[in-house]
C-alpha cells in the first residue's frame, strides 16, 4: 500500500512558480541548493521547518507561471510528500508527474484541511484522509496514461524503455 | 466536423483525421528550444535516456539568454553546459551571446518557426509563436528531454475559447493592451489548459509585432497555446523569413468553443496590471499616483522594433526623471542593429536610459536590473508576481512600451499624452 502522510502547510490561491523557487536561484539545478529556498518568498520560514512527509496544500492554479522544472524539483527534495491543491498551473502539473513528485487535484481538501492538520494520501485510490478533523477527500483521477508514467518510474525511464525496446 | 485551429495543426501532426478536445493523442514537434535555465537539466535527463543523438539536429535549438552574458559563475557554468551540449550534437541553431536574442524575439525573427508548426520549448513564453498561426506551448526540462529524443511528445487536445475584438483602437493601445485587458477580464487561470484563440476587425490590423505580444501572455492567463489565425500580415512577415516549408491553417465555420468573448475594444485605453498578478489590470488613467523607481522596456512580450520605436517617440527630447532609472533592452541583435540606424538607441541615450545587449535579464529578477526592498518597477515585461525582479518587498506593474517611457519621464504611472 502506497500511502503518504504528513503534517499540512497551507498556501492560497495562484502560488506561482517565482515563490516556490525564485528566479535568483536558477543558476543551480542542484535539488538541494533548491530544496533550500523552497517557498521562500511565499513564507521564509518554510525551507527551514518543513519535516520528511510534510504535504503543502493549495487553492487554485497552483504551480503557475515559468516552465522551471525546478519547482517541483524543490518540493520534492525538500521532503514534501505530495501537494494538494483545487487545481494545478498545466505545466507544473506536466512537470510534477515527470519528475516524480505525486499531486492530487482536490477543491474539497484544499478548502478543508488547515494549517497543520495531519493528513494521508492513499496513492492509488487518490483518497485524502484528514487525520485531525476525521474526514475523507476524492482526488480527481489520474488518466490512466499518466499513470503508465508512474508506473514506469517517470517520464525518461518511459521513453527509454520505449526506444530501448 | 468542422474543427479550430489548434485542432486542425495537432490532428495533422498528429496523422490523424480528426481531434476532440481531452484528447491524448502524440504529435510530431517541427522545433524544440531551450535556455540556459531549463536545458542544463534537459541535457542531463536526455542523457539517461540512453539515446546518443537528438531527433533533428536542426531542429533542437538552444538560446543562452535568461542569465546571460553570464552573470555569475554558476550562471556561466550552466551556459556551458548548452554550448558544449551544441558542439558535441552538432547543433545547426545554437545561439551565442553577441549573434542572439531573446528566444521567443529571435525565433519568429530568423523564421525558424512558421505558420502550421508546432513546436515546445522548455519556457513557458513559448506559447509566442502562437501569433504566427502556429501551435506553440511551453514545457518543462523532461518534457524537452522526452522529445530532443524522440521528436514528438504527448499532448491533450485542448479546448478553444474564442477572442473576437471589434473596434479601432486608440492611439498608444496596442497588443500589450489587449491582451492585459483580456487577462483581468478572465483572471490568470481563466484560460487554463485551453487554447486562445484571438481573432476579429481589431486582431485583423494589428500588426506582427503586436500579435506576438498578445500571444505571448496568454500562458498568464493558464493558456496552452494562443493563436492568431493566419493572414496576409502574417504572410508578409513569413515572407523571405521561413527557413521551412509551411502551412496555413483557418478554423472551421462552426468549429466548436468552450467560451465565445467578444471585446468592443475601441475606447480602450492603455492597461496597467498592479502588483501582484497579471490580471490585476486597471486603465491608466486611474491608476493614481504611483511613483516608480525603475523602468525597464524589452523582454520577448515587448522588446521588438515596434516596441522601441513607440518608446523612442515618447522618449524623443525627453529626460528621463533624476529619481527613475530606465533600461532599455533591444530583444534581438537583430532588433538592436535597426534601432541603431534609426536614431532610436541616439535617442534613449540621450535621454538619459541604459541600453543593453539582449537579455531576460530583469524581467524574472536574474540581473541587469533588480529591485531593493520598497522600490517599484514598471516594466513591459510579463509577470508582477511577489519578487519577480528582486526583493520580495519590491513591485512590479506591468504595461505597455509607450505607458513605460511616459512613466520613465515622470516618475510615475502616466500616459503618453502627459509628456506630448
Amino acid at each position: 500500500m502506497n500511502q503518504l502522510r504528513g503534517k499540512v502547510w497551507k498556501f492560497g490561491d495562484d502560488i506561482d512558480t517565482d515563490a516556490i523557487i525564485p528566479a535568483r536561484y536558477l543558476n543551480t539545478s542542484d535539488p538541494r541548493e533548491l530544496a533550500a529556498h523552497c517557498m521562500e518568498d511565499a513564507d521564509p520560514s518554510f525551507a527551514g521547518r518543513v519535516q520528511p512527509g510534510d504535504i503543502i496544500v493549495a487553492g487554485k492554479n497552483f504551480g503557475c507561471g515559468s516552465s522551471r522544472e525546478h519547482a517541483p524539483i524543490a518540493v520534492k527534495a525538500a521532503g514534501v510528500s505530495c501537494v494538494i491543491a483545487a487545481s494545478f498551473a498545466r505545466i507544473f502539473y506536466r512537470n510534477a508527474f515527470n519528475i516524480g513528485l505525486p499531486i492530487f487535484e482536490s477543491p474539497e481538501a484544499a478548502a478543508k484541511i488547515q494549517e497543520g492538520d495531519e493528513v494521508a494520501v492513499d496513492v492509488e485510490s487518490g483518497t485524502i484522509t484528514n487525520l485531525t478533523r476525521n474526514e475523507q477527500y476524492r482526488a480527481t483521477p489520474v488518466p490512466p496514461f499518466m499513470q503508465e508514467i508512474i508506473a514506469a518510474g517517470g517520464l525518461i525511464n518511459y521513453v527509454a524503455r520505449r526506444l530501448n525496446g | 466536423m468542422p474543427m479550430t485551429i489548434t485542432e486542425k495543426i495537432l490532428a495533422a501532426h498528429a496523422g490523424l483525421d480528426r481531434v476532440e478536445p481531452g484528447q491524448l493523442i502524440n504529435v510530431r514537434v517541427d522545433l524544440v528550444l531551450g535556455n540556459d535555465i531549463t536545458a542544463p537539466v534537459a541535457i542531463k535527463e536526455f542523457r539517461r535516456i540512453g539515446v546518443e543523438k537528438v531527433f533533428d539536429r536542426e531542429r533542437v535549438v538552444l538560446v543562452p539568454d535568461h542569465f546571460v552574458p553570464n552573470k555569475d559563475i554558476k550562471s556561466a557554468e550552466q551556459a556551458k553546459i548548452l554550448r558544449d551540449f551544441a558542439r558535441q550534437q552538432q547543433l545547426t541553431h545554437y545561439f551565442e551571446v553577441g549573434r542572439m536574442g531573446i528566444e521567443h524575439c529571435l525565433l519568429p525573427e530568423q523564421g525558424l518557426v512558421g505558420p502550421g508548426d508546432v513546436v515546445i520549448g522548455a519556457d513557458s513564453h513559448t506559447c509566442t509563436y502562437g501569433a504566427l498561426g502556429a501551435f506553440a506551448t511551453g514545457v518543462g526540462s523532461t518534457d524537452l528531454a522526452a522529445a530532443m529524443a524522440l521528436g514528438e511528445i504527448w499532448l491533450k487536445v485542448p479546448e478553444s475559447i474564442k477572442f473576437v475584438y471589434y473596434g479601432e483602437l486608440q492611439p498608444w493601445v496596442g497588443g500589450k493592451d489587449l491582451i492585459l485587458y483580456t487577462i483581468g477580464q478572465i483572471g490568470v487561470d481563466g484560460a487554463l489548459y485551453q487554447a486562445m484563440e484571438f481573432t476579429g476587425p481589431a486582431i485583423e490590423t494589428l500588426s506582427m509585432d503586436g500579435r506576438l505580444t498578445m500571444s505571448n501572455m496568454a500562458v498568464e492567463a493558464g493558456a496552452k497555446n494562443g493563436i492568431v489565425p493566419p493572414d496576409e500580415i502574417t504572410l508578409d512577415y513569413v515572407k523571405g523569413r521561413a527557413r521551412r516549408p509551411y502551412r496555413v491553417y483557418q478554423s472551421d465555420p462552426g468549429a466548436r468553443y468552450a467560451r465565445v468573448y467578444e471585446f468592443d475594444v475601441s475606447k480602450l485605453e492603455p492597461q496597467v496590471a498592479f502588483p501582484h498578478l497579471p490580471s490585476n489590470v486597471r486603465p491608466v488613467s486611474q491608476a493614481g499616483h504611483v511613483e516608480i523607481q525603475q523602468v525597464v522596456i524589452g523582454s520577448c512580450t515587448n522588446g521588438r522594433l515596434e516596441d522601441l520605436r513607440l518608446a523612442a517617440r515618447v522618449l524623443q527630447g525627453k529626460k528621463v526623471h533624476p529619481g527613475v532609472r530606465l533600461i532599455v533592452i533591444p530583444g534581438t541583435q537583430e532588433v538592436y542593429r535597426t534601432a541603431l540606424k534609426e536614431g532610436l538607441i541616439e535617442i534613449f541615450i540621450d535621454a538619459g536610459a541604459a541600453v543593453s545587449t539582449p537579455t531576460c535579464g530583469p524581467c524574472l529578477g536574474g540581473h541587469m536590473g533588480i529591485l531593493a526592498a520598497g522600490e517599484r518597477c514598471l516594466a513591459t515585461t510579463n509577470r508582477n508576481f511577489v519578487g519577480r525582479m528582486g526583493h520580495p518587498e519590491s513591485e512590479v506593474y506591468l504595461s505597455n512600451p509607450a505607458v513605460a517611457a511616459a512613466s520613465a519621464i515622470l516618475g510615475r504611472i502616466a500616459a503618453p499624452q502627459e509628456v506630448l
